[in-house]
């Protein structure tokens, strides 16, 4: 379904990505971990078209994606949930989830999407007008994630979901991606520091270390590889 | 005791019919900053057009300056449409000294444009529904129907683009590009369209400030860099890119220039002759600048800032 051949990204000349590929298939949860720097949040901006890949090529269903806008890269059907969630903030929930479905023409699409976004996250139901930067971390996490389903995407993209949670709640962040995957078919790309979790969830998995793809599998035996074991699970 | 009392009240219903105008003038303003930080010394030039498409098309199309008004606001529109498109857009990846150049250049070509087509002499309309007729609301309290249309008018436009910034789906788009446009990017709303946008209700509002201006006001090539100063004083008092502030300061500015009339007006009834000879309400427009700079210093963010 993607797939990212090679691509280089620099910052100022200085190359933040070299020659990554990753693959996801349609359906499949994919993770990329990685340590803080590594290049993850990188990797996903080049794939919405958010930052400028120097060399190499993304497709999406068969078409080059790495020359189209951000704006139309989303209308393909990926749909990104920013690391920091980038909520905002002023606006309320429902103004928030809304905005989510930008792209979606049809009202009686939008509401069956909010229906379901309010049936997942029953929280953000009751809380529909209040300022989404009000909210707690947690109920902030929701709602973006909740917001990224809004158009009902082909390819979700997580962005270090659990970031800055407490361990309660980044539970229940993994366990609303388990729920997507056995309710729709959405395909979900993840990166994540959190490796145990993460890596748990994924179909397949990728190490990106310092801008390179270090190694790559189905997710149980990386996770259970020595190289994952010693660098992130501290064994 | 009754003149002062008149006094204070033709001051401050003046005062509210002007500030009224002033506050759709500075909408465009702060609407184009909100969205995309940028500052529009053109401002008061756009202005200028909107006043010369009414003068000039009101006899043209044989039709009342009122009916003009909407053809004033599509000429706003397209002139922030075309200005964005064809220069703003490329300021934006430069430094913040180049937008400001970039935008008093603008100012500065269409002012001698004007020049060279309209020439320097003064004009004004004396046609229409609204001239010459007023209304007595109180001893001595005159209103007239160009001052009071033009204020009510002047709500009438506020109220369209409120409604079209808070209670449409683009709208919200452009808030959305207004409060972080790479995250509204990953909505799917495009930050050009969206900045094409603020531009084209920047531009139209402001034309229609001067479309209903015209006719009390005369117009010449250099008419706008009092309402851009007034505009700038307005957006700063309210809070720039807050729709809201825009509406208070106005009015507030409004009755600010129209306050030292009252002053005038008691020193005469103290009779202190030499005072009033220094005709105090000769520095109106001085008073909006000294409250501009107060402002800078006390609160930056104005009265309903939420960017710096
Ligand atoms: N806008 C930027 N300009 C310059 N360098 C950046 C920028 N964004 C990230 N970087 C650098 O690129 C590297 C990768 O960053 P990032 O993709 O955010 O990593 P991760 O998401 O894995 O923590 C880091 O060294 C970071 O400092
Ligand atoms: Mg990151």
């Amino acid at each position: 379904m993607l797939e990212v051949k090679g691509i280089t990204v620099r910052y100022s000349g200085l190359p933040v990505l070299r020659e990554v590929s990753i693959k996801v298939d349609e359906g499949r949860t994919v993770g990329v971990v990685g340590a803080n720097g590594a290049g993850k949040s990188t990797l996903l901006k080049a794939i919405m078209g958010s930052v400028k890949v120097t060399s190499g090529e993304i497709n999406f269903q068969g078409q080059r994606i790495d020359k189209l806008a951000t704006e139309q890269i989303v209308r393909r059907g990926i749909i990104y949930v920013p690391e920091g969630r980038r909520l905002f903030g002023p606006l309320s929930v429902e103004e928030n989830l809304l905005l989510g479905a930008f792209t979606v023409e049809r009202e009686a699409d939008k509401q069956k999407n909010l229906d379901y976004v309010y049936e997942m996250f029953p929280r953000l139901a009751e809380r529909r007008t209040q300022a989404v930067g009000s909210m707690s971390g947690g109920e902030q996490q929701m709602a973006a994630i909740g917001r990224g389903l809004m158009s009902t995407p082909k390819l979700l993209m997580l962005d270090e979901p659990s970031l800055g949670l407490a361990p309660l709640l980044v539970s229940e962040v993994f366990e609303t991606v388990r729920r997507l995957q056995e309710e729709g078919d959405t395909t979900v790309l993840m990166v994540e520091q959190n490796v145990l979790e993460a890596l748990e969830l994924s179909d397949w998995a990728y190490i990106l270390q310092t801008g390179e793809i270090r190694s790559q599998g189905p997710a149980q035996e990386v996770l259970a590889s020595d190289e994952v074991r010693k660098a992130f699970l501290g064994m | 005791m009754e003149d002062l009392g008149i006094q204070v009240l033709k001051s401050v219903v003046s005062g509210l019919l002007m500030g009224l105008v002033f506050a759709l003038v500075a909408l465009g303003l702060t609407v184009i900053f909100g969205v995309m930080d940028i500052v529009n010394f053109a401002h008061g030039e756009f202005l200028m057009i909107g006043m010369y498409t009414t003068l000039l098309t009101s006899p043209l199309l044989g039709i009342d300056p009122v009916l003009t008004l909407p053809l004033a606001g599509l000429v706003g529109a397209a002139l922030g449409v075309l200005s964005y498109y064809g220069l703003i857009r490329f300021l934006l990846r430069g430094p913040m000294i180049a937008q400001l150049f970039g935008t008093f250049g603008l100012m500065l070509f269409l002012r001698n444009l004007a020049l060279l087509t309209m020439g320097s002499e003064p004009r004004i309309l004396h046609k229409g529904w609204l001239v010459g007729k007023s209304f007595i609301v109180g001893p001595g309290v005159v209103l007239e129907s160009t001052k009071l249309a033009a204020a009510v008018l002047s709500i009438v436009s506020f109220a369209l683009v409120w409604w079209l910034i808070n209670r449409t789906k683009v709208g919200r788009a452009l808030t959305a590009t207004s409060l972080d446009a790479e995250g509204a990017r990953y909505m799917g709303i495009s930050t050009q369209k969206m900045n094409a946008l603020a531009w084209a209700v920047g531009g139209a509002s402001v034309a229609i400030a001067g479309g209903l201006l015209v006719n009390f006001w005369p117009v010449e090539p250099g008419v706008g860099l009092l309402f851009t100063m007034i505009a700038f004083a307005t957006v700063a008092l309210g809070g720039f890119g807050s729709v809201r502030g825009a509406f208070v300061a106005g009015v507030l500015i409004g009755l600010i220039v129209n306050i030292p009339p009252i002053w005038d007006a008691m020193l005469r009834m103290i009779d202190a002759a030499g005072l009033a000879d220094l005709q105090i309400h000769s520095f109106k427009y001085t008073m909006v600048y000294a409250i501009y700079f107060l402002i800078m210093v006390i609160k930056p963010q104005g009265l309903f800032g939420w960017k710096q």
